[in-house]
């Protein structure tokens, strides 16, 4: 397993997306996965060979670097990925499910029916496979679950980094006094700057893909106010359709009798 | 996810290019990334690690490395390659939108046969309306992302030179000392060779704007007719049905004038005219 397979299983997950949701899975590999992989990784590369502590001391260069770096920034940001790609999953899941139950629908029903061409029967099981279900009833609260699990996500891990990290910025140099150090150490840390760059980025694109989020939560909120405010007018009309109609036929009851 | 896959998502986007957005597109993959994967990684593979600063002190060299070279050339350039490919984008989105609008039409006007949709996914978009002005701010974003990225470098590294010596008295350095930079000249020369096919790609940029509003202009002033036959299908596809039904009222009125003009003999003349 390895991104471009997971962006093989999104991609496929993806056809029924609104086109917020295509936006986002773009931002996710291009800005995101791509510059982790093209990037990030070799700034990151050498973190821990390159991290010098100002003593001869063994084992201090170590236990220093285990305290500042309790998890590296790159072993997060995958994770991170990892957990904010997997909801939509959920969402390819209930798909699967729903046409796994009109499959055994359309089987049972062709067989009950007599004996239907088996080339339309395929062709039938090949619509089924191909179409794309509209975001509506339960696919639309799995789909909105989905975004809410992706934007905890998203929050969850950046919280982390800013918390464990104590911020976005990257000092130069840190000051260690753990066993065995003899004394208070300066260790300096490779490449701060630069590391510094990428985290402001990823963080940056972790917020335009949250906002992206928030937007397609909307915007799904809004389709289906909309969509249940039109069936509530469409029953009005038909009620007084046939309210009308009922009437109609009372009057003309009466008419034929007088 | 890495640059094969980048340029499988990038080169889909090369159906709807003018001829110059083709060149531009292959600059960018042989000229551009191809030579920073296979050769420009490697000259700066060794950059921090051949950092010499001429001083045993732990960190001096970290932290000399640290101020000269803020962000390597060679992250900068994946960044401004990534970010001044993806407008491209822009132009996949809008026309992956029309397409699905065509669908909708289709199927509502109940041709939605296998081969009709077939048809409207291999269709090849005119660059007109509103998927001009989608290209040309694609376009405009190209060229804006690659000048910001040309003026970034000159802030960090004035200068297109790199040098073999640095001098450094950043703490914990005892004083000034003297760092050394790995392969100076091999850097310098990547590093003139990536900024000349930046330019190189500014200018195809240019041009191609040129020949964008170019086109816009002949076809506002010339040859109006082919050209507003080839828009009027390529846009007004939402108005299709009411045009049948134009076409059928249309012919219903023609019919009607033909049975009034068999009795007018007179109005022969015009009625040929009408044709």
């Amino acid at each position: 397993m390895s991104w471009p397979a997971l962006y093989a299983q999104l991609v496929g997950a993806n056809r029924h997306s609104t086109s917020l949701g295509k936006v986002w899975l773009s931002v996710l590999f291009i800005f995101r996965v791509m510059v982790l992989v093209v990037a990030a990784e070799s700034v990151w590369g050498d973190e821990q060979s390159d991290f010098t502590c100002n003593t001869l001391q063994p084992g201090c260069e170590n236990v220093c670097y285990d305290q500042f770096f309790p998890v590296s920034h790159i072993r997060l940001w995958c994770l991170q990925l990892v957990f904010v790609s997997t909801p939509t999953l959920l969402v390819a899941m209930y798909v699967a499910y729903r046409n796994h139950g009109d499959k055994k629908r359309l089987l049972q029903g062709s067989g009950r029916a007599g004996s239907l061409s088996s080339k339309g029967q395929e062709d039938d099981l090949e619509t089924l496979k191909r179409r794309r279900l509209p975001i509506a009833g339960a696919l639309w609260w799995t789909y909105a679950c989905s975004l809410v699990f992706r934007l905890l996500f998203e929050g969850g891990f950046m919280y982390a980094l800013y918390v464990v990290y104590d911020g976005f910025q990257m000092p130069r140099l840190v000051q260690c006094d753990q066993w065995p150090c003899p004394n208070l150490v300066d260790c300096f840390i490779s490449r701060p700057t630069e590391k510094t760059i990428f985290t402001v980025f990823m963080a940056t694109a972790s917020s335009i893909c949250m906002v992206l989020n928030m937007a397609e939560l909307a915007y799904l909120v809004a389709k289906a106010v909309t969509r249940s405010l039109c069936s509530q007018k469409e029953r009005k009309t038909c009620g007084k359709s046939s309210r009308e109609r009922t009437r109609n036929k009372t009057n003309h009851k009466s008419l034929v009798s007088t | 996810m890495n640059w094969g896959s980048f340029y499988a998502v990038i080169s889909g986007v090369n159906r709807h290019s003018t001829g110059i957005g083709r060149v531009w597109l292959s600059v960018i993959f042989i000229f551009r990334i191809l030579v920073l994967v296979v050769a420009a990684e490697s000259v700066w593979g060794d950059e921090k690690s051949g950092f010499v600063c001429n001083t045993q002190q732990p960190g001096c060299n970290s932290v000399c490395y640290d101020q000269f070279f803020p962000i390597s050339h060679i992250r900068l350039w994946a960044l401004q390659l990534i970010l001044v490919s993806t407008p491209a984008l822009l132009v996949a989105m809008h026309v992956a939108h029309r397409r699905h609008i065509d669908k909708k039409i289709l199927k509502r006007t109940g041709r939605s046969s296998p081969k009709e949709l077939e048809h409207i996914k291999n269709q090849k978009f005119q660059i007109t309306g509103a998927l001009w002005w989608t290209y040309m701010i694609s376009i405009i974003f190209r060229i804006l992302f690659e000048v910001a990225f040309l003026y970034i470098f000159y802030l960090i590294y004035p200068g297109f030179r790199m040098v073999r010596l640095v001098k450094c008295d950043s703490y914990p350095c005892p004083n000034t000392v003297d760092c050394f930079v790995s392969r100076p000249t091999e850097k310098t020369i990547f590093t003139v060779f990536m900024l000349a096919v930046s330019g190189v790609c500014v200018l195809l940029n240019l041009a191609e704007v040129v020949y964008l509003i170019s086109r816009a202009c002949k076809r506002c002033f010339g040859g109006p007719e082919e050209e507003s036959k080839v828009a009027w299908i390529s846009q007004r596809l939402p108005t299709y049905r009411q045009n049948e039904i134009n076409q059928l009222i249309a012919d219903h009125s023609l019919k009607s004038k033909l049975t009034l003009t068999k009795k007018c003999p007179t109005e022969k003349g015009e009625r040929c005219s009408a044709f």
